[in-house]
């Protein structure tokens, strides 16, 4: 019963995507729309984004300094292991998953309360692609700014390790900074990248799905709105493992 | 003219429209009553395009909906304007922005000539001054104006209106049934009301079909409903005291006919 009910969720989401996926009626307004999307998913993402991962940041350097703290292991290790943990999996996949809670809740209670205040049915009337005109947009916005919140993300959260450095004596700010640089390995920001794309592209694509087909009202806007959040969630933990096997080995 | 021939409808295993045939008229107030549950939503809906009936032919001017390819129905959409029960305008957008919204999207017209439209319409409903305010700022019965305006932006051929007086005071709701009225003549296009408003049925109502259980149980107009002798018709329209009053009084009074 769940493995019929699940296949026909995704048969439906294949569907939903098709619909997405055609030429908009309006170049011009799908430019516009575009642009605002990137500003509302994106730019507002920005300070929570920061805040987030100046304190993760800081938390891994200090973790990193009390757990391997060893006369074996070099002192800059704490910063090589906080880099390679925020360019490996907290700049991707852990941001994303914060993400999923703010965008995904978003998109999904605003295209659910468009469709339960009748505003999809008033575009469909007017022989609109409702899919292509509302999601369209939050696709492409998201994917494409989303490696811009991972560059804010990386910066932010190292910053957080440097500044453990500078105002502890947990690490000397020199070893912090020499352990940033030490086997640097540029493939790695390029994977936290690619993962992060394809994290965007489903938490905009199945939070819409889930606001799209919301069937009542304010009671089932909050429930689309929390299963396109455990939905996406569950998504990008299986997609991490599948990317991280295809791409690191 | 919008012809509705043998319609039939099931949501899972439950019939909601049984081989529904009916006749809107263009230049006429075209209403569908009945009572909630009744189905006629579902035949409004069915006849837009919303829902997709089994059975059954919905003829706009001889052309099938049922049988026209996704451009051709993209295409007919363009002739169609819609007023919903909640109005449904976009809450990200003005009033203004709402009206210029179909102009943006269906023509070439430069943004002054769009405006200037929009501008147009929103004084045809009488709505003067709100252009910059939200749907969320303004009444109801302005909401429902600002919607008859963004409705009418693309000079439609068939305007359907979903129970436009829900949620009104009566006062407001005469206003928007006389401005139904007024546009219907005006510009000569086939209006579709679907409401339960006893006021719009006696007042606005030169076509009515009246939907009982699924099924079409009578067809007439303002007039012929103060003489008819359908029962169910007759426990419906004039179910109140007060509607029967009116009803008898009407009766014996021949000049007092709609």
């Amino acid at each position: 019963m769940l493995i019929a009910k699940s296949l026909t969720a995704f048969g439906n989401y294949c569907l939903f995507l098709r619909r997405i996926f055609t030429v908009p009626d309006k170049g011009k307004v799908f430019l516009n729309r575009t642009i605002f999307e990137i500003n509302k998913l994106g730019v507002d993402s920005i300070p929570l984004v920061m805040v987030i991962s100046i304190f993760i940041g800081a938390v891994i350097a200090i973790q990193m300094q009390l757990n391997i703290a060893s006369p074996l292991i070099p002192s800059y290790s704490v910063g090589l292991a906080t880099r390679d943990i925020v360019l490996l999996e907290f700049s991707n996949s852990i941001l994303c998953l914060i993400l999923a809670g703010k965008v995904g809740s978003n998109i999904a209670s605003e295209i659910g309360t468009m469709r339960v205040t009748e505003q999809i049915d008033a575009l469909e009337i007017m022989g609109i692609n409702s899919c292509n005109y509302l999601v369209l947009p939050k696709i492409i916005g998201f994917v494409l700014f989303m490696p811009v919140l991972v560059a804010f993300c990386i910066a932010t959260s190292l910053f957080g390790g440097f500044a453990v450095a500078v105002f502890t004596d947990l690490i000397t700010v020199s070893r912090y900074v020499y352990g940033l640089q030490a086997m640097f390995q540029e493939w790695y920001v390029w994977y936290g990248i690619i993962k992060s794309v394809f994290f965007a592209f489903i938490i905009a694509s199945v939070s819409s799905y889930f606001g799209y087909y919301v069937r009542g009202g304010a009671l089932e806007v909050g429930k689309a709105s929390t299963n396109a959040v455990v939905n996406s969630s569950i998504l990008i933990l299986l997609l991490d493992v599948v990317l991280t096997k295809l791409l690191l080995q | 003219m919008i012809e509705v021939k043998n319609v039939t409808k099931s949501f899972d295993d439950k019939t909601i429209l049984h081989n529904v045939s009916t006749i809107f008229e263009t230049g006429k107030t075209n209403l569908i009553i009945g009572q909630s549950g009744s189905g006629k939503t579902v035949l409004m809906k069915s006849v837009v395009g919303l829902v997709k009936p089994e059975e059954g032919e919905i003829l706009f001017d001889g052309r099938d909906l049922l049988k026209m390819d996704t451009e051709q129905i993209k295409h007919l959409r363009k002739e169609i304007g819609m007023l919903f029960q909640g109005s449904a305008l976009f809450d990200s957008e003005t009033v203004l922005g709402n009206v210029m919204f179909p102009l943006t999207m269906f023509t070439s017209m430069t943004q002054g000539e769009i405006k200037d439209r929009a501008q147009f319409c929103l004084e045809r409903v009488n709505l003067k001054g709100a252009d910059n305010k939200y749907p969320s700022e303004i009444s109801g019965g302005m909401q429902k104006r600002v919607a008859i305006a963004r409705a009418i932006a693309l000079n439609p051929k068939y305007l359907f209106c979903d129970e436009p007086n829900s949620g009104l005071d009566p006062k407001t709701s005469i206003l928007i049934d006389e401005l139904l009225s007024d546009i219907t003549h005006e510009y000569n296009i086939t209006t579709v009301i679907n409401t339960h408003d006893m006021n719009s049925v006696l007042g606005i109502g030169e076509n009515i079909t009246f939907i009982k259980n699924g099924r079409r149980e009578w067809v007439g107009d303002m007039k012929e409903i103060y003489k008819t002798s359908n029962e169910a018709l007759n426990e419906f329209v004039f179910a109140t005291d007060l509607f029967q009053k009116v009803k008898n009084y009407v009766i014996a009074n021949e000049k007092l006919m709609p």
